[in-house]
């Protein structure tokens, strides 16, 4: 095989534009190929994603690889590795990185096995160890209660990052770049699985990953008319509402709203957590917030240990007093 | 419907944060005393999803472990579940593995166990959160796989997946045999009973040691590794946390809004 050479990102696109993902894939894909001295790419697969090429490299691609075909039209596993393990096995890269999404976390594994090589999912920190050149590739553990750095001897090394964990990169529209085009050569008999229906939570309001402010609930709340008072306050904040887990298992909230390593990871500018503990598993998800505010009982509360102010009270008390006191600032 | 379902043992997820130490020296966790180790809860959602299609079709279910010191009331768990046979791969040399080395043993224990129609595992394990072994087994074997699964119906040789995304959810519909790995929006793992306990402390496991399974010592664990752990170390939380004062919870929550309002966070 070729020598194993530059960074290849794995670009991911919604409705006809690139997800965010794919702005923090670039920006942490591109400094790593600054330090390598060697060369970035962009791989766009789907249906009509040949389009997307000029804002991959605008976004500091130096060149792109379109892999355009009527079958890869929705992600099928079985489509995406094969199409993406032959490409990786004719240009050779170094490194491929990819989001941590829904897509990412079932191709990237399955991919690095196909590869014969291994792959670090998740990852909040990527860097190259000079010596080696070899990726380190930092990811939370045992629920987020530790972080471990791996690396891998073998090439490709594959990782996923998570989101809102690295800088978007900013487009720059005068950059320059190649596109090439690449033969999907899959047939229809490839793909054993078969996409039937596809569901998509219609959310009321600003959506929790891109909420500026989260009002986000516990066990302690204990009901579904407790989250109602929370999402008043959500509300006034031009917020979302979020949960720990036990409130979705108990079908307080929908499930969508879950934060935290088997939710969603967000990082907003005010993290309001009422009557909830901060488990490692919870905190996961919301550890990104610039301030965390915490309402518990419980002075003990690990929740205290990320937050930058608390209140140690009754969260039934202290909720509509501070409920008032806001909607009196931010009218007034 | 032969099914095989993946799980492992782990150190308490739930442990508090608190009691969470590492070794630094040897990279490794130190095991929370006083707190015994559990089944992966993960790995419980994929032995529920298997359960409840043998409630509705019948079957048989093979639960299957891999490491070393396996505590004998946790492995069995799946037993009084409700699951048929118990297989380890239990011996020192399966231990400390990464991904590679741990999906290799289990895809070789699989292939011995030959006649199957599903596989299940959970979509990571709570210890080191990899996320891979599913997928992997899949690929050694041949296998299409679907990931994060939230619900599995089975009629004519196919199964309909719904697959959790970032969301909502997708329904696939897979050929058997299949590997599938289970999420926690599954919903509720049902708890053993008086008779499954009962009929679990009869059963003994099977245990298979790397020559019964066909492979190298090379190939497993620590030696089989792909990834290197360079350095494991707790994040620091910095405890700058201000309290807010009041003479009542009222006069806190004042207190606290006017905060915000002074950092414009409000
Ligand atoms: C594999 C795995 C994955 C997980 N993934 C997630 C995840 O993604 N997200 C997640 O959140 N959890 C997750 N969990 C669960 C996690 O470990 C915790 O169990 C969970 O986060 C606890 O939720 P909680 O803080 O709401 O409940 P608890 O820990 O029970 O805390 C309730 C808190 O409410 C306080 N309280 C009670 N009443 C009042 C009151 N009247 N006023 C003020 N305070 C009050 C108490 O002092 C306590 O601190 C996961 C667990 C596992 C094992
Ligand atoms: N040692 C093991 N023994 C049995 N099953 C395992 C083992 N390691 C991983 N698995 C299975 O693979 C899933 C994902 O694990 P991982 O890829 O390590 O996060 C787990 O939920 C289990 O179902």
């Amino acid at each position: 095989m070729a020598e194993s050479k530059g960074v290849m990102v794995y670009a991911e696109a919604s409705q006809d534009k690139l997800s965010a993902i794919t702005r923090e894939l670039m920006g942490c894909a591109r400094k790593l190929a600054d330090d390598l001295g060697e060369g970035l790419s962009a791989v766009l697969v789907g249906s009509d994603v040949a389009s997307l090429a000029q804002e991959a490299i605008a976004l500091g691609a130096d060149r792109i690889y379109v892999i355009d075909d009527r079958l890869l039209k929705d992600y099928q596993t079985d489509a995406y590795v094969a199409v993406m393990g032959k490409l990786a096995q004719q240009v050779t890269p170094r490194i491929i990185i990819l989001g941590q999404t829904a897509v990412g976390r079932d191709l990237a594994p399955r991919l690095a096995f196909r590869l014969e090589t291994a792959a670090t999912l998740d990852c909040v920190e990527l860097a190259i160890d000079a010596d080696s050149r070899r990726l380190l590739a930092t990811r939370p553990v045992y629920g987020g209660n530790a972080l471990a750095t791996f690396t891998t001897e073998s090439q490709p090394q594959i990782v996923t990052i998570r989101a809102k964990a690295f800088s978007p990169a900013e487009p720059d529209t005068s950059r320059q770049g190649e596109v090439t085009t690449i033969e999907a050569g899959l047939r229809p008999e490839d793909i054993r699985t078969k996409l039937l229906e596809r569901v998509t939570e219609e959310v009321e309001g600003i959506r929790l990953e891109e909420a500026s402010v989260v009002v986000s609930g516990g066990r302690g709340i204990g009901s579904a008319q407790g989250f109602k008072q929370l999402e008043e306050l959500a509300k006034l904040l031009k917020g979302a509402l979020g949960a720990s887990r036990p409130p979705c298992d108990n079908g307080w909230v929908s499930e969508h709203l879950q934060v935290g390593i088997t939710g969603k990871i967000i990082a907003p500018d005010l993290y309001i957590a009422v009557a909830l503990s901060g488990s490692s598993q919870h905190l996961s998800g919301c550890s990104g917030a610039k301030n965390i505010v915490a309402i518990n009982k419980d002075p003990e509360a690990n929740i205290f240990r990320a937050a930058s102010w608390g209140i140690v009270s009754d969260w039934k008390r202290v909720l509509p007093a501070f409920s008032d006191k806001v909607e009196e600032l931010v009218s007034g | 419907m032969n099914m095989i379902v993946c799980l492992k043992q782990v150190i308490d997820p739930e442990t508090p944060p608190a009691s969470f130490k590492i070794d630094p020296q040897s990279n490794k966790i130190v095991p929370p005393p006083g707190i015994a180790p559990v089944l992966d809860p993960y790995s419980e959602y994929a032995l529920e999803a298997a359960l409840r299609i043998k409630d509705a079709k019948g079957g048989k279910i093979t639960a299957l472990s891999l490491g070393s010191d396996l505590v004998r009331e946790v492995v069995k768990k799946p037993l009084a579940m409700g699951a048929d046979e118990l297989v380890l791969l239990e011996d020192e040399a399966f231990t400390e593995g990464d991904s590679w080395s741990t999906a290799y043993a289990l895809a070789m224990a699989i292939k011995k166990l030959g006649d199957y129609d599903l596989i299940f595992c959970g979509r990571q394990a709570a210890d080191w959160d990899a996320g891979q072994v599913g997928s992997a087994i899949a690929e050694l074997l041949g296998l299409p796989s679907v990931t994060v699964a939230q619900k599995i119906d089975i009629s004519d040789g196919q199964a309909r997946v719904e697959r959790v995304t970032d969301d909502g959810y997708e329904v696939i519909e897979v050929p058997l045999p299949a590997l599938i790995t289970v999420s926690n929006e599954l919903g509720e793992v049902r708890y053993p009973n008086i008779r499954g306990i009962m009929a679990a402390r009869k059963k003994e496991p099977i245990i298979w040691r790397p020559a019964d399974i066909g492979v190298d010592a090379s190939e497993l664990g620590a030696a089989g590794r792909r990834t290197r752990l360079l350095k494991l170390w707790l994040p620091v939380r910095e405890g700058k946390c201000q309290m807010i004062e009041g003479d009542s919870p009222e006069e806190q929550a004042v207190n606290l809004a006017l905060k915000l309002r002074e950092a414009k966070l409000l």
